[in-house]
């Protein structure tokens, strides 16, 4: 009987939880709705990018680059110092297909 | 060893048969009923947000207004830069979009019916309930100020005539006048909005009355992005606006409107045009429902911003006790879209997730020149509290095209902000 490390288990569940999540799609990832405040669903002339439609990796390398301070930004490196990258990666996957 | 492997086995066999049982859960959720009381930032968009995540649940949103005029921005209207009429936002999207909208107040709220009493004395039930009603002013704490003399001395703390009236006593004022500003103890609606309205105002006397002045009288030894403020007034207004702290003497204790005369501990001030921001409370329901505490604010779970008071009311934006986050509008608008996702949940009988905010606040010192403050928030000994690391404000030695970038995007904030809970 040999035991099962910790990640391996933390990572089953954590599959489970996804699974469980997609079955509500319209549900965003903790965080998520926030972005909306300001990034607007259609192109309006405001400077803010609109996100939906991007390809979610982009989106989530962005948010990794502001994070680290590699790309400059006015509020977005302090944002996105607040989400861990498997948050990111939610979110952004979930930010580029929203609707609303 | 075997007896931890079965256990595990048993917490996977659950949890697939949760997901297995989903759509059916969902499904039984159709006739559920969930009634939002105010149609600000947070209550519209909550509303908003349940009938897009969950189309049918049955979602009622009860606001007298037929428009609602947005506190943000509504400096502008008083520097002159805006029309109020670009501050009011009808509520015909949120219609379309499958809320009903009930034109009428909430006047009582029965927690162990699961009723909402309407102003023409119909009741609606509900199996959830939201109140976000915003703030009153409560026109007993500050001696001399009662809804008349608001007439005289304005608030201008809810957009609207308020607004239009200190407008139009800025205008009026002869150059070399002293406009005072008294600024309660927090908490109150929108921290920053003083300061940033006395920089609006200073922008319009500068053009106009340059030998006019701001006073503020600051119930508070220290505020908001007080670095970037002061560093604005410095390179803009240079002697134009006076900031008196309570350790000065800024307390304002009480207020005669007949000689629009700001009294505190040591002094009398006379003002031109007085603008007084009033101490505040959860709006009127809020007490009502049994919702706000002692504190006249109301306590709230920080997960789906559950009332710690009644059961199944949850309470969101400036009238609630949010731990860390401030009382704005984008704090309402993030808070109204997270109630909503936990409120899905709480039908289907999920237990919602842990959720984590974000908050954006924008200040213009002048047109082209802004700043911000940004916060991200999770739930943390029971409130709602930063996460460390993120969150801050404008460099304070920021260049100008960086003030102007900001304006910018403040301007686009807006756009967007509303666009997404009214348009």
């Amino acid at each position: 009987m040999r035991h099962w490390p910790r990640g391996v288990l933390a990572a089953a569940l954590a599959s489970l939880f996804v699974l469980a999540n997609a079955a509500d799609a319209a549900e965003p990832p903790p965080g998520a709705s926030s972005c909306s405040g300001c990034h607007g669903t259609v192109p309006n002339g405001t400077p803010i990018p609109v996100l939906r439609g991007r390809p979610a990796l982009e989106i989530a390398g962005l948010m990794r680059e502001f994070r680290s301070g590699a790309k400059p930004a006015t509020v977005m490196g302090s944002i996105a110092k607040g989400f861990s990258d498997r948050e990111i990666d939610s979110i952004s996957q979930w930010v580029v297909g929203q609707s609303q | 060893m075997r007896k931890h492997l079965s256990a595990r086995r048993r917490t996977l066999l659950k949890l697939t048969a949760a997901t297995v049982l989903a759509p059916a859960v969902v499904r039984a959720q159709g006739a559920a009923k969930v009634v939002v009381v105010g149609g600000g930032f947070g209550g519209a968009a909550c509303a908003r947000a349940l009938k897009t995540m969950a189309p049918a649940i049955g979602v009622t949103l009860v606001e007298p207004n037929k428009t609602y005029t947005a506190c943000p921005f509504s400096n502008e209207v008083i520097a002159g830069l805006r029309d109020i009429k670009q501050q009011e936002f009808s509520y015909e999207a949120i219609a379309r979009a499958g809320v009903a909208v009930a034109p009428l107040s909430a006047t009582a709220v029965d927690a162990n019916a699961k009723t909402v009493t309407l102003s023409d004395g119909s009741k609606l039930p509900y199996d959830r309930l939201v109140i976000a009603p915003g703030i009153d002013l409560d026109w007993k704490a500050l001696p001399g100020y009662d809804e008349a003399a608001a007439e005289k001395m304005p608030h201008a703390w809810k957009a609207g005539p308020q607004t239009v009236l200190l407008r139009r006593q800025l205008e009026a004022m002869e150059d070399g006048g002293v406009v005072v500003i008294s600024v309660p103890a927090a908490p109150y609606r929108c921290p920053p909005a003083p300061y940033e309205r006395a920089s609006q105002i200073a922008w319009y006397l500068k053009a106009k009355k340059p030998r006019s002045k701001v006073l503020l009288l600051d119930s508070k030894d220290s505020f908001s992005q007080q670095r970037l403020f002061q560093a604005a007034w410095t390179k803009l207004y240079p002697d134009m606006i006076e900031w008196v702290p309570l350790s000065q003497g800024g307390n304002v204790t009480s207020v005669d409107p007949a000689t629009r005369t700001f009294n505190t501990d040591f002094d009398k001030h006379k003002a031109d045009v007085g603008n007084v921001v009033p101490p505040q409370k959860a709006a009127a329901i809020a007490q009502t429902a049994g919702v706000a505490d002692r504190t006249g604010w109301c306590p709230v779970s920080p997960i789906a911003f559950e009332s710690t008071l009644q059961p199944g009311i949850h309470v969101l934006g400036d009238a609630a006790l949010m731990g860390a986050m401030p009382k704005a509008a984008f704090s309402a608008n993030a808070q109204g879209k997270a109630c909503a996702a936990a409120i899905v949940d709480l039908l289907a009988g999920r237990t919602p997730a842990e959720p984590r905010l974000v908050s954006a606040c924008y200040n213009l010192a002048a047109p082209d020149y802004g700043f911000s403050i940004v916060g991200v928030y999770r739930p943390e000994k029971g409130q709602l509290l930063e996460v460390p690391g993120a969150g801050g404000t404008s460099p304070v030695d920021g260049d100008s095209a960086l003030r102007a970038k900001e304006a910018r995007y403040a301007e686009a904030g807006f756009r967007v902000l509303t666009a997404e809970t009214f348009g």
